[in-house]
């Protein structure tokens, strides 16, 4: 079972998040025309082999979202924030 | 000689009665310098691709690299149905295409596919689902697919072993049933289609794993592997699970996102299930393997991973769903589960096609409907690698059609890869 550190509540099981998918896509400004942008954003991945970071809602806890470091090649859990403060120093 | 090495009842007495043995099915090809084509991934995809190309076009220089043995990825995890039970203009017709092939494969290919055309029945559990079943049944019978609306005393009839209790979470109230769909042996096709193209001249090249994609300015002209460079006039990727890490090669981001799917096999038991069923009410569906087993699969896990090991709280779902169904499945072990590398695309649907590069074919995204697509995936690839444009079967499942937000979500489940 995937283990996720949510920062208010601790370590849970993956079953109690809903997945929220790549965290290192930068929405294009609002109001943006660019359709490349918006292409990029919504419909491209990276999709790695390797580290990835990601969104986690906490749904049957704080329901607060969450980043989340994992490695998609053998799914180790790294560091986990809440995704309004943005990566901690 | 060549018709003694073609397999029939003949060759078989001669085998049995006489010391000759059986030779392989296909050489083991050591890579040339250069190819006319090369298809990197030696699974389904790929070696009907080579084999098409080869049979239909007469384009015979052509090399099949697989970085494992050939079938070792999707090829060997899936869950072998084949079905043309689809509503959208132009995948109605692409399986439908694909299902008429898959019908002369075993004579075509010279060896056994094992298709068995029992009849796939999706359930409907309430009367919206129900009329959403007839108006896919309406649109398969305009196409010519076979299709039959069956209400709930007809699906009791058909399998009276699902639960039909007043206490059932959700009643069963009628369903679809496509008597040509069914099930076929998925390593048997790997090796038909390997050995099939390997007399028309293919190189199958096993151990084969491709390190970079060579460019000449926006052109592809070949590959680098670990058995040396290969040069080639076109070159196509049909590397399910891990299309974006061959496409970083050259640069290009796909709208693919790698999941997980778990497959289940219990323990063998005599024969129970004589059809495919799909649940209506979570994404599952079992049928009985000719070993006895019941093979049966749901919903991917829900994040994107490579590692091909699936989450246990998803195999317990899976197994909530087998006995809601089919209460009888509550007294089997399960002997195994695995999991195989889908490519998730935001709408659910693949793309097939030329790639922005020239002399680069993609074939990817085939979420979890992979395997029935096999022939007519390497008839149309074929065909595009060939005359350099797209077969018309497959213009729909362009690469840029989200872009143009011509998106080809088939089950209506919005544009996110993780819930397709």
């Amino acid at each position: 079972m995937l283990r996720i550190t949510c920062p208010h509540c601790g370590e849970r099981d993956y079953t109690e998040y809903r997945y929220g998918g790549d965290a290192t896509k930068t929405r294009p400004a609002h109001g943006s025309g660019d359709r490349d942008a918006w292409y990029a954003y919504v419909f491209e991945f990276d999709n790695p082999l390797g580290a990835h970071r990601e969104y986690w809602q906490h749904v049957q806890g704080c329901r607060q979202w969450i980043v989340l470091e994992r490695d998609t090649a053998t799914n180790a859990v790294g560091r986990s924030w809440l995704a309004r403060d943005g990566e901690p120093r | 000689m060549r018709f003694l090495s073609r397999y029939s009842a003949l060759s078989l007495a001669r085998r049995a009665l006489t010391a000759a043995r059986w030779s392989r099915a296909w050489r083991a090809a050591e890579p040339r310098a250069a190819y006319d084509v090369i298809v990197i991934g030696g699974g389904g995809h790929g070696l009907a691709t080579a084999y098409y190309l080869a049979g239909r076009h007469g384009i015979r220089r052509v090399a099949v690299l697989e970085r494992s043995y050939i079938g070792s990825g999707n090829a060997g995890r899936n869950t072998t149905l084949v079905r043309s039970n689809y509503q959208l203009d132009g995948n109605t017709q692409f399986f439908e295409h694909s299902l008429k092939l898959w019908e002369g494969l075993s004579h075509e290919l010279n060896y056994n596919v094992m298709l068995s055309q029992r009849g796939q029945l999706v359930l409907a559990h309430g009367p919206g689902q129900f009329d959403v079943l007839a108006r896919k049944g309406n649109i398969m019978r305009l196409n010519g697919i076979d299709a039959q609306l069956m209400d709930r005393a007809e699906v009791g009839r058909l399998l009276p072993f699902l639960d039909y209790s007043a206490s059932c979470r959700f009643p069963i109230y009628g369903g679809l049933f496509q008597p040509r769909a069914g099930t076929a042996r998925h390593d048997a096709v790997v090796w038909g289609y390997a050995r099939a193209a390997d007399r028309l001249g293919v190189d199958i090249i096993e151990n084969c794993e491709v390190g970079a994609i060579l460019r000449e300015g926006d052109a592809v002209v070949g590959v680098e592997t670990n058995r040396g460079r290969i040069l080639a006039g076109r070159t196509a990727i049909c590397v399910a699970g891990h299309s974006s890490r061959l496409a970083a090669m050259v640069g290009l981001r796909l709208p693919v996102e790698s999941h997980l799917l778990q497959a289940f096999v219990t323990e063998p038991i005599k024969p129970f299930l004589d059809h495919v069923v799909s649940f209506g009410a979570e994404l599952f569906y079992i049928s009985q393997s000719d070993r006895g087993g019941m093979v049966f699969g749901g919903h991917i896990d829900g994040f994107n991973s490579y590692t091909q090991r699936g989450q246990l709280a998803k195999a317990r779902t899976v197994a909530e769903c087998a006995v809601a169904l089919i209460p009888a499945m509550s007294r089997l072990r399960i002997l195994r589960h695995w999991a195989g590398i889908q490519d998730m695309t935001p709408d659910g649907s693949p793309f097939i096609g030329r790639a922005p590069l020239r002399n680069l074919y993609l074939n990817a995204g085939w979420c979890y409907q992979g395997f029935k697509a096999t022939p007519a995936t390497g008839w149309c690839l074929a065909h595009t690698i060939a005359h350099d444009e797209e077969h018309p079967l497959i213009r729909h499942l362009s690469l840029d059609r989200l872009r143009e937000a011509n998106g080809y979500d088939e089950y209506g489940l919005g544009l996110k890869t993780y819930r397709q």
